[in-house]
């Protein structure tokens, strides 16, 4: 790795003058200095190969690598998109799809009032920049680091909310169910709802 | 008994067991040769290289085969048909007509017959082998003319003209080796470099051979008439599938068919290294075929070497190289060896042979360094005045002091 960091004197003053200065010798030794260039293939033969056996070996990615993206849960399991579309308006390769629906007191899938009724991102068109999860308002829309996205049809391709949605952890519940008790969307967006009540769960 | 009276007693059997010895043998060499390179060239750009079928991935280039073999075959509309088809069949079988001459063994029992590993010994064997790879170019060429596209039809140019001149240039090192073995067959050659190879003493002669061998094959630096960059694969691109395979075929038997001729008329054939002398006679003298085939992948490994290190040449540097260096220097160097070969025949004394020598490597010396003055003093004068701006924008750089332009 040391070999590939650059040394100051690569990038400053010295190297620009030594760049700009007027090439003076251009026969003598060359024939030899090329010759030089045998050795760093030979010599390459033998060194540490950089290739990973991918499907056997895999390597995490770096920390922030835009993978397949994620739907995020409130604490308590209600779901943190808003329906308001943002993503998709930001979206540069038009490749996410979202429909709002109304919230009422029989189905109340998020904090608030609307919720994404419908939520779609096609994999044949996203670029993975980035740009819907910074326009998303409810850090509902997150990046994940999987990366094995690749499939054999164009319909497999595009992620439903199913899909997309983030599994039920510890304390949260499957909505839709009524909001934490004595709170409104603003305490959600706050972080104070800390998991699920029991007067939430479904009346069996 | 020599070789050619031995090989003129086989029975027409034994002829056809050796073809077909020959044939798998250039066929095997073919499918580890690409995946030889690789593997090797994978190892110089710190990769692995392919490793997936079979052990180590040595099936890897029959897979590719198969995979070839069930492409879809496409002739496009402006072609000429019957030409197109033809083309890689005129490839794919001249290259494999040069190992008619080569011979892999000494003298050996084959089928209780004493024979030697050869199909056959022409007095002219080299001289042959010259002409089958002319007839390979026409592979090329009308490949590249029938294709009815413009890519494969520069291909094609490029190749016809590339693999003329370097044939003149390999040509004429050849002369060399037949003015000191007094024979243009095969077997003769190797048979008089007994005691010294021919790489030593012809030394010019075998690097403008191995030079040109490079050209002759259009393997980099020199694979102009391909390039993928800028002709989109040369005088192949209209080709898929079986025919696509015989090119490539092709291009690997050719590799193995130029080494196979350096070793025998520079490297001593099927001969042992010196000092090494008695594992000659081992397995009944079949021994000899591990010696010719280590020196022909000795070659390989260089071409695979010269792949992986040297970016390719310019055309007309490439040309310019060919014309004006290698088949000067070649003819060059024929003079001096006829005189000399000419000298000891007429009995000359050592002393004369000495300053003969003497005065050639002086005059050689003397030409070079007044050729490099020359050259030397251009550069200085033709350097640009850095005390003058120049008359396009130039990006500031600090801690160089340029004149102030006085319109700015």
């Amino acid at each position: 790795m040391d070999e590939l960091t650059p040394r100051d004197s690569e990038f400053g003053l010295e190297k620009a003058a030594a760049e700009s200065a007027p090439i003076l010798d251009q026969s003598a030794g060359s024939f030899f200095k090329q010759l030089l260039g045998f050795w760093v293939t030979f010599a390459a033969q033998f060194r540490k190969v950089n290739t990973v056996q991918y499907p056997e070996e895999k390597e995490p990615t770096a920390e922030r690598f835009h993978g397949r993206h994620q739907l995020n849960r409130h604490p308590d399991g209600l779901e943190k998109c808003i329906g308001c579309e943002l993503c998709a308006w930001a979206c540069p390769a038009d490749a996410i799809y979202v429909e709002g629906g109304d919230n009422t007191p029989d189905a109340q899938y998020s904090p608030g009032e609307r919720y994404g009724k419908v939520y779609q991102i096609n994999y044949l068109r996203c670029v993975f920049c980035g740009l819907c999860i910074e326009a998303c308002p409810t850090r509902a829309l997150t990046m994940t680091n999987e990366y094995e996205l690749a499939d054999d049809s164009r319909r497999k391709l595009i992620f439903e909310k199913e899909d997309l949605l983030a599994p039920l952890r510890q304390g949260m519940l499957m909505p839709p169910h009524p909001m934490y008790p004595d709170s409104t969307d603003t305490t959600y967006y706050k972080g104070e709802v800390p998991h699920s009540h029991p007067s939430q769960e479904p009346n069996v | 008994m020599n070789a050619a009276t031995l090989i003129g007693n086989d029975p027409g059997w034994l002829i056809a067991v050796k073809g077909l010895i020959v044939f798998v043998l250039c066929v095997l060499l073919t499918l580890m040769s690409v995946w030889g390179e690789r593997r090797i060239v994978a190892r110089m750009q710190m990769r692995l290289g392919p490793n997936r079928v079979g052990p180590f991935g040595l099936l890897q280039s029959l897979a590719d085969g198969v995979k070839l073999a069930l492409k879809e075959d496409l002739i496009p509309k402006a072609a000429d048909r019957i030409v197109f088809v033809i083309a890689p069949v005129i490839s794919a079988t001249t290259c494999f007509m040069a190992f008619a001459v080569m011979p892999l063994t000494g003298k050996v029992s084959l089928f209780g017959h004493q024979t030697v590993m050869q199909l056959t010994d022409l007095p002219v064997g080299v001289l042959y082998v010259l002409a089958i790879a002319s007839v390979g170019v026409y592979g090329i060429v009308l490949a590249g003319w029938s294709s009815g596209s413009t890519y494969p039809l520069l291909g094609g140019l490029r190749s016809s003209a590339q693999v003329i001149s370097y044939e003149v240039a390999m040509g004429l090192s050849l002369v060399a080796v037949f003015i000191y073995s007094g024979s243009m067959s095969t077997a003769d050659i190797v048979a008089a470099q007994h005691k010294w190879w021919y790489a030593v003493v012809l030394f010019p002669s075998f690097v403008i051979y191995a030079i040109s061998m490079v050209g002759e094959t259009n393997r980099a630096p020199f694979d102009l008439a391909e390039a993928e960059g800028e002709l989109v694969g040369g005088f192949h691109t209209e080709y898929s599938s079986l025919k696509f395979a015989l090119f490539f075929l092709a291009e690997y038997v050719n590799i193995v068919a130029v080494s196979s001729l350096a070793t025998t008329l520079f490297l001593g054939g099927y001969h042992a290294l010196p000092g090494l002398g008695f594992t000659e006679n081992w397995l009944g003298g079949w021994f000899c075929m591990v010696w010719f085939f280590a020196k022909v992948i000795a070659f390989f490994y260089l071409f695979v070497w010269l792949r992986g290190t040297l970016p390719r040449m310019r055309y007309d540097q490439f040309m310019k190289f060919g014309w004006k260096v290698l088949i000067p220097s070649s003819l060059l160097w024929i003079l001096v060896v006829a005189t000399l070969r000419v000298m000891s025949a007429r009995g000359a004394p050592r002393a004369l042979i000495a300053a003969f020598t003497f005065g050639v490597v002086l005059l050689i010396m003397a030409a070079t360094s007044l050729y490099e003055k020359a050259n030397r003093t251009i550069n200085v004068e033709s350097l640009p005045d850095s005390s003058v701006e120049p008359s396009f924008p130039v990006p500031h750089v600090s801690g160089i002091n340029r004149v102030e332009s006085n319109n700015g």
